[in-house]
């Protein structure tokens, strides 16, 4: 499960933003008359169908999943979980239609009202995503139901929906899919640059995606802040484990790294009081510890959670500090920077944001063990029963390797291809229809634009 | 009573899967029959065309099944995936090979790459529907226990089971075929047309042949179940027999029109004369039934409520594919294959409407988009004084 969500997750990042990018880069194309804009929305959005078609499928394996590696856990909470899920499939309806009419529309619609059919895609994209995030943030803080003997009495979909984790989870994570998509995208065009690349189509390629995801940066650091406090009061345990607070006390110190074995920290750097400082803005502020549960109630790898947390606000800096760079170039030269180590800065970003992303995804999952429920189950009880898990994982890990490589491989040779500057895009599925002029077009001229682009 | 609809509303999205989806997997099944590269190139080509632009918005009412199978009735979806575990993971890897193998086949470079994940695609569009088939068999048969917290080998390898297994199959070649023959129509290919005629006439007798296998098989195996559809049920299975002899009849008689939604009628009414069948339970041979399974009343509103939701946002939105398509504005991989039994077809462009020019259909759905978000905003607005 955690192997197919680990690699969905990913595609679900692409899924929720790359439409809005797409839609950005197509905007400033037909507003400005950009061929090279115009050029790269079509081809991202080819892109786009071949990580949809994959995210589709994964998505649909994760929903048996639900089923067939977690059935204590629908069986006793599946009328409870399954609403917001419920929600998502509509919205998963919407992408899935819009996402076909945007792709086939290329060029047989008139300009505008093609991008017009690519917003419902960007706009389900995110009320898709925070259906599931509402999932998630419930099993984080379950709340909006009455349970009497293991058996759900009534259920209120609105505060399920809405609960208390919700409120920061879904911008944290809806933020964090599109600083994925932006700098992934842009750290693309940033590898062609760094290898002497240097045109207007890899400037425009890096410089959309870029901005998008580096303008929500700050953004992302305050939700996430905001998140952090709010995890210290509603799941002190799990932050307890975050920032290595082994005792409920006052004046806790910050622990940047280190490894915790055996009650003490190793090779980690302390900063006196700043942890307080942090969660109740004052250093005598009372953090609680995990020393408030007993051992069998604590998260089982205290080290990986506090260094996944680390590594996730490090590299949530280090984005900021990219943005910042070219921000500042920007305002005094109007222009990108030339440095070479911003454009290194720039082709590692995607890998960054999704580095971070992940960790950030291990600091909940593994920050709320032993519990799948927050306080209401455990996972062993939520697990299912049958045999041969470690078989089906492994076969699932091998399953997933391979089409993850497939997935890469398959969008390299895309782009082998859009260098080739072949129009050999005509053979990709999902991709906009082959240059062949209809017989009547009355609405030729509305679309004329897109069409020399695409020649 | 509200549990009631809820298991209605299940049937209807599996019914929705079934004719549009099933029929994505039976283009897999002519695809995998076509034969070498030369001889099968063709046919391999109208399949790919109809399926592309469709079968991931057809695909979704199986994921959108799953969620209220598992919202209304957490119990049973339990127990039904952990009984028969097995034949669902054969499905679910058949689900990711196919849509892989699909959407990489022509992504790939080479002809051997290409043939590769064509016979992935092919291979699992044969072996999802069976397995998803023997699963349903598994729970009409009434194999599965309410309490099941374990696999259980025997309970999708009984006759019951397989023979629904293969009865899957054969419904989903016999639904492509048919839906092909119109896209073949369209395209004004004789050659093809006349080449899924004689699939969809051959598939219309093995799907009629299994479903009297099966009856035969239940009325000695099952007796309660073949008297509930030789009963109350019977109404649809005669529908289920008519529609089938019906579209085999027309076919040898040359006539095309009407095939499509006539067949897409008789899987339907297969697929209702079961529930009917086996109503009020939900799990056969378990005290189990739709209303002591449900989840609690609010959820149950809910998942009404959401699906009126879905039919009213969602309908439009595939009203406005289906018209594009039909005008021929997303015409370059054709097909709306799975889309149209009875709907705006090939033959609407035929009607003169300019290609690219937004026909009724497509004003029509816009403008029932448009009325729900005038109608959203009216109802927000009134909540909000």
């Amino acid at each position: 499960m955690a192997t197919t969500l680990g690699f969905h997750i990913i595609l679900a990042c692409l899924g929720i933003a790359l439409p809005t990018v797409v839609l950005i880069a197509e905007f400033i194309g037909l507003r400005r008359s950009d061929e090279v804009a115009l050029r790269l929305a079509r081809r991202w959005s080819q892109a786009m169908g071949v990580l949809v078609a994959v995210g589709a499928v994964t998505g649909t394996v994760l929903s048996f999943e639900m089923g067939l590696l977690w059935p204590g856990l629908m069986r006793r909470y599946g009328a409870v979980l399954g609403l917001p899920f419920g929600v998502e499939g509509l919205f998963f309806f919407l992408e899935a239609i819009f996402t076909a009419i945007y792709l086939y529309g290329w060029r047989r619609l008139p300009g505008w009202a093609h991008w017009w059919t690519g917003v419902p895609n960007a706009i389900s994209g995110v009320l898709g995503a925070m259906s599931v995030i509402a999932v998630n943030s419930w099993m984080n803080q379950p709340g909006g139901f009455t349970e009497r003997g293991g058996r759900i009495l009534s259920v209120n979909p609105w505060q399920v929906y809405f609960n208390h984790a919700a409120i920061y989870q879904m911008p944290h994570m809806i933020l964090a899919a599109y600083m994925v998509t932006g700098f992934t995208v842009a750290a693309v065009y940033a590898a062609g640059i760094l290898r002497g690349r240097r045109d207007r189509y890899h400037y425009t390629g890096f410089a959309i995606p870029f901005a998008t995801a580096a303008v929500l940066t700050p953004f992302q650091i305050f939700v996430g802040d905001t998140a952090a406090r709010s995890i210290a009061a509603d799941q002190p345990v799990k932050f307890a484990s975050m920032e290595y607070v082994a005792h409920t006390s006052r004046h806790v110190p910050e622990w940047l790294g280190g490894v915790y074995a055996g009650g003490h920290i190793w090779a980690g750097l302390k900063i006196p009081d700043l942890d307080s400082l942090l969660v109740g803005f004052g250093p005598g502020t009372r953090v609680t510890g995990w020393d408030t549960v007993p051992p069998a109630q604590r998260p089982p790898v205290v080290w990986l959670i506090h260094l996944c947390f680390d590594v996730m606000v490090g590299l949530g800096f280090l984005l900021l500090l990219a943005g910042l760079w070219a921000l500042v170039v920007w305002w005094r030269r109007r222009r990108l920077p030339r440095h070479g180590l911003f454009w290194l800065l720039g082709a590692v970003s995607g890998v960054a944001a999704i580095v971070a992303m992940e960790c950030g995804w291990v600091v909940t999952e593994v920050g709320r063990q032993p519990w799948v429920v927050y306080r209401l189950q455990t996972t062993t009880a939520a697990a299912t029963a049958n045999g041969g898990v470690l078989t089906s994982l492994s076969l699932i890990i091998a399953g997933y390797a391979v089409l993850g490589a497939a997935t890469i491989i398959i969008l390299r040779a895309l782009a082998r291809r859009w260098r080739r500057g072949d129009a050999l895009e005509t053979e990709v599925p999902y991709g906009p229809p082959p240059p062949v002029p209809p017989p009547s077009r009355p609405r030729a001229r509305a679309s004329g634009r897109a069409e020399r682009v695409s020649r | 009573m509200i549990a009631d609809a809820v298991g209605a509303i299940l049937l209807a999205t599996i019914t929705l899967y079934a004719v549009l989806g099933g029929a994505d997997f039976g283009g897999g099944l002519w695809d995998l029959l076509a034969g070498g590269d030369g001889r099968g190139q063709a046919p391999r080509q109208l399949i790919d065309e109809s399926i592309t632009p469709v079968w991931e918005a057809n695909h979704v009412w199986l994921v959108f099944a799953l969620v209220i199978f598992w919202t209304g009735f957490p119990g049973a979806f339990a127990a039904v995936m952990s009984a028969v575990a097995l034949p669902i993971w054969l499905a679910v890897g058949g689900v990711v090979l196919r849509g892989a193998g699909f959407a990489f086949r022509k992504e790939v470079r080479g002809i051997t790459l290409q043939r590769a994940a064509g016979a992935t695609f092919a291979f699992s569009s044969l072996l999802t529907p069976f397995f998803m088939g023997t699963v349903i068999g598994a729970l009409a048969a009434g194999q599965i226990p309410a309490g099941a917290s374990r696999a259980i080998l025997p309970a999708w390898t009984g006759a019951t089971s397989l023979l629904i297994g293969f009865l899957f199959v054969g419904a989903c070649g016999y639904l492509a075929a048919v839906y092909l023959i119109g896209e073949a129509a369209g395209r004004g290919d004789r050659g093809l047309e006349t080449y899924f005629t004689r699939r969809a006439q051959a598939a219309g007798l093995v799907t009629g042949a299994l479903s009297l296998a099966i009856l035969a098989e239940l009325h000695g195996s099952d007796p309660a179940l073949f008297r509930h559809l030789t009963g109350r049920a019977l109404p649809l299975v005669i529908i289920a027999a008519v529609t089938g002899v019906a579209v085999v009849a027309l076919l040898t008689a040359g006539r095309k029109r009407g095939a499509r939604p006539l067949a897409a009628l008789g899987v339907a009414a297969v697929i209702w004369g079961w529930g009917v069948a086996q109503y009020p339970t939900l799990l056969p041979g378990t005290p189990v039934t739709l209303s002591n399974a449900g989840a609690p009343h609010t959820t149950l509103v809910a998942l009404v409520v959401l699906f009126v939701a879905v039919v009213l946002i969602v309908g439009p939105s595939f009203g406005l594919l289906l018209a594009l398509q039909g005008r021929q504005v997303l015409r370059h991989e054709g097909g709306e294959i799975a889309l149209a039994p009875g709907g705006a077809g090939p033959r609407a462009a035929g009607r003169g409407h300019a290609p690219g020019r937004p026909g009724p259909g497509s004003r029509a759905a816009a403008f029932g988009l448009v009325a729900i978000g005038a109608l959203a905003r009216a109802l927000t607005g009134r909540l909000r004084r």
